[in-house]
């Protein structure tokens, strides 16, 4: 099992837009990546390819999320995941 | 040629084929025996294969729209196949879920209602995102059941579209590049289609039996002044269809300071709810607002905004109008607009129940930091500010307003004449305040006791009743002996989509009506056609209007008096 945390850069938080990037970064992974905030059970984290998962998360800017995978890539995969979330895709 | 008639609502005629608006999807139904040789994993199949072709049709959507349209589809085309819903969906299919095993329309409903739940709980932004989901789980359980989508319709052409009635949420979907003319078969000149019409400048017939039933493509002539659509239209009618085209744009151009013939000044006023709104307004020429709708300001709120946000807001609007008037209702809430810390949704006949000023007798103070706002507003703007209460029925009602507004430093109050009590007493409510403002939506549907919303009732719920026209004349005829008992003047306004009816709108003047405010949209209209008449011609088709037996005999004697409506395609 891969793990990796992030911090959310995007000002609106883990929605709208920013989610919708990572989500379908994510959905097009041939991994299951998982999500959870920071401190809270691995059993309990979400499908990072689901943008209605990643909503009801509602993390805001600044928030510390961690990321699962197991399976081969799963390093490559979650660095790049990694840097989706802490690009601020409102700035651009 | 095949015709259907209805309730013309906003002129214009125009020649187009015509789109159905797919009926509203139905709640699957929940304790359905499904057959033993319908398998979970064909089921699961199914709905796997739904939300990807819903994913696919709005991905296709997305890449032809621009800008936040584009990211809104993207967003929902995502929403469509996410595996959290589809899983949650399939797992609704199991013999051993409680509950028992459901269809694969009824599993989607579900599982979407859940997470529709979830979003609505977290407010804010998410709250917002619901209607994305449900929009999506329309969608789905369509592609299940093998229907075209809801909503209306995607198309390359423009088109006119055919519906039973719209519902707010539809109107805001509505591209007006698109959509060159409304029909319906039930809906009300009050109607959410017949408004929404008006703001675009959109033709629209509204109560047209049968319209709803217009095959897909068929081409149609829609005139929204007659209330006539006519299937298949022979040339004389497409003749009359370029001739508006070319009206149209020279009517477009509406430039203030409105006359009658004899040089007699009717200010034309705007209806407008937001700063943006009046910004749009004084461009289209508008001589002041009319009425500024504050609940704009309150709508889709929890709580009740601060004293600096309703200043901001109000200012916003005063700012497009330096020197101008500018009438603004207070709050009007309750009946179909509900305001959660303000009016009570268990009441069983909310168009009677605590709305408009009333909420001031259940919600103390809100009014008062209304009025604080407002008087704020006025001192930061040039803007001459008027302010008025909605729903006002005794005289009693209309000296407190005044004196509410006396102590927040505003200088003229008024009254709304909605109910038909403040109609038939106007003289004493007038003796309490500056000035009156008709409005003849609701005063129509308490004078006629006709629900706005009800189709069948589409033609009780009309303005050119005889009834609603004598509440009219008292109303004016009741300030008229107040300002000469108390030597100040105080005019009364039409603020109801009456006034942009051009040909009710000289009705209204000839029963002695001051100003009329609408939709930006209508001033050039009601401009061209006031400009034709006299006062002493607008009084004499009044009597006419008072005079006639029923709505339809007084709209078609003082229309055949006015043919300047007839070569403008009014």
């Amino acid at each position: 099992m891969s793990e990796r945390t992030a911090t959310i850069a995007s000002r609106v938080g883990l929605h709208a837009r920013p989610a919708a990037i990572f989500a379908e970064a994510a959905g097009e992974l041939d991994l299951e990546v998982t999500i959870a905030r920071q401190g809270e059970p691995a059993d309990e984290a979400m499908d990072a390819a689901s943008i209605l998962s990643l909503m009801s998360l509602g993390a805001s800017q600044g928030d510390v999320v961690v990321l699962r995978a197991e399976g081969t890539g799963a390093d490559e995969a979650l660095d790049k995941l990694v840097k989706i979330l802490e690009t601020d895709h409102d700035a651009e | 040629m095949q015709t259907f008639s209805g309730v013309g609502v906003a002129p214009g005629r125009v020649l187009g084929p015509v789109r159905q608006m797919p009926k509203p999807i139905q709640e699957p139904h929940a304790n359905v025996n499904i057959p033993a040789d319908v398998t979970v994993e064909s089921q699961a199949q199914r709905i796997k294969d739904a939300s990807k072709a819903v994913q696919a049709e709005l991905r296709e959507r997305a890449a032809n729209a621009n800008g936040e349209g584009k990211e809104v589809l993207e967003a929902t085309a995502l929403m469509a196949a996410d595996p959290m819903l589809v899983k949650s969906a399939i797992k609704l299919l199991k013999h051993e879920t409680p509950g028992g095993a459901r269809t694969a329309e009824r599993a989607v409903w579900e599982a979407a209602a859940t997470v529709a739940e979830t979003l609505k709980a977290l407010g804010g932004y998410m709250a917002e995102r619901v209607a994305d989901v449900l929009d999506v789980r329309a969608r789905i359980v369509s592609e299940l059941r093998g229907l075209p989508a809801p909503g209306i319709p995607a198309s390359e052409v423009p088109f006119i579209l055919a519906a039973e009635d719209l519902a707010p949420a539809d109107t805001a979907t509505l591209d007006p590049a698109k959509v060159i003319a409304l029909i319906t078969s039930g809906g009300g000149p009050q109607s959410h289609t017949a408004i929404l019409a008006r703001a675009l400048g959109l033709p629209a017939v509204v109560a047209a039996a049968g319209v709803d039933g217009i095959d897909d493509g068929t081409e149609v002539y829609v005139d929204g002044a007659a209330g006539t659509i006519t299937a298949e239209p022979g040339e004389e009618l497409r003749v009359a269809a370029k001739v508006w085209a070319n009206q149209a744009s020279t009517l477009a151009a509406f430039t203030g300071d409105n006359t009658l013939a004899d040089g007699v000044r009717v200010p034309l006023l705007a209806n407008v709810g937001t700063g943006a709104d009046a910004v749009k307004a004084a461009g289209a020429g508008a001589e002041g607002v009319g009425l500024l709708r504050t609940e704009f300001c309150f709508l889709d709120r929890d709580t009740e905004p601060t004293v600096e946000e309703q200043i901001a807001a109000y200012g916003a609007v005063f700012a497009a109008f330096p020197a101008k008037k500018v009438v603004v209702r207070t709050l009007d809430a309750g009946a179909d607009k509900p305001l959660p810390f303000l009016t009570n949704a268990d009441e069983p006949n909310p168009a009677l129940g605590v709305r408009g000023y009333r909420t001031d007798l259940t919600s103390p103070g809100v009014l008062e930091r209304q009025l604080e706002a407002i008087a704020a507003a006025e001192a930061a703007h040039e803007a001459e500010v008027w302010v008025m209460a909605p729903m006002i029925s005794t005289a009693e009602e209309a000296a407190r307003f005044a004196d509410l507004c006396h102590a927040a430093g505003l200088k003229t109050p008024g009254v709304m004449v909605e109910v038909p009590s403040a109609a038939l007493t106007a003289e004493t409510v007038l003796g309490q305040v500056s000035f009156a403002s008709l409005g003849t939506n609701d005063l129509t549907q308490y004078a006629m006791a006709a629900d706005r919303q009800l189709g069948p009732l589409a033609t009780l719920n009309d303005p050119w009743q005889p009834a609603v026209l004598r509440l009219i004349k008292l109303t004016a005829d009741g300030a008229a002996t107040a300002s000469s008992a108390s030597g100040q003047a105080k005019p009364v306004g039409v603020c109801g989509e009456a006034a942009a009816d051009p040909a009710l709108a000289v009705v209204l003047i000839g029963l002695g009506v001051a100003t009329l405010s609408m939709s930006p949209r209508a001033l050039a209209g009601v401009a061209a056609v006031l400009k034709t008449v006299t006062v002493d011609q607008a009084r004499e088709l009044a009597g006419i209007a008072l005079a006639a037996p029923s709505a339809a005999a007084a709209r078609a004697a003082v229309r055949e008096h006015l043919p300047v409506l007839n070569d403008l395609g009014l």
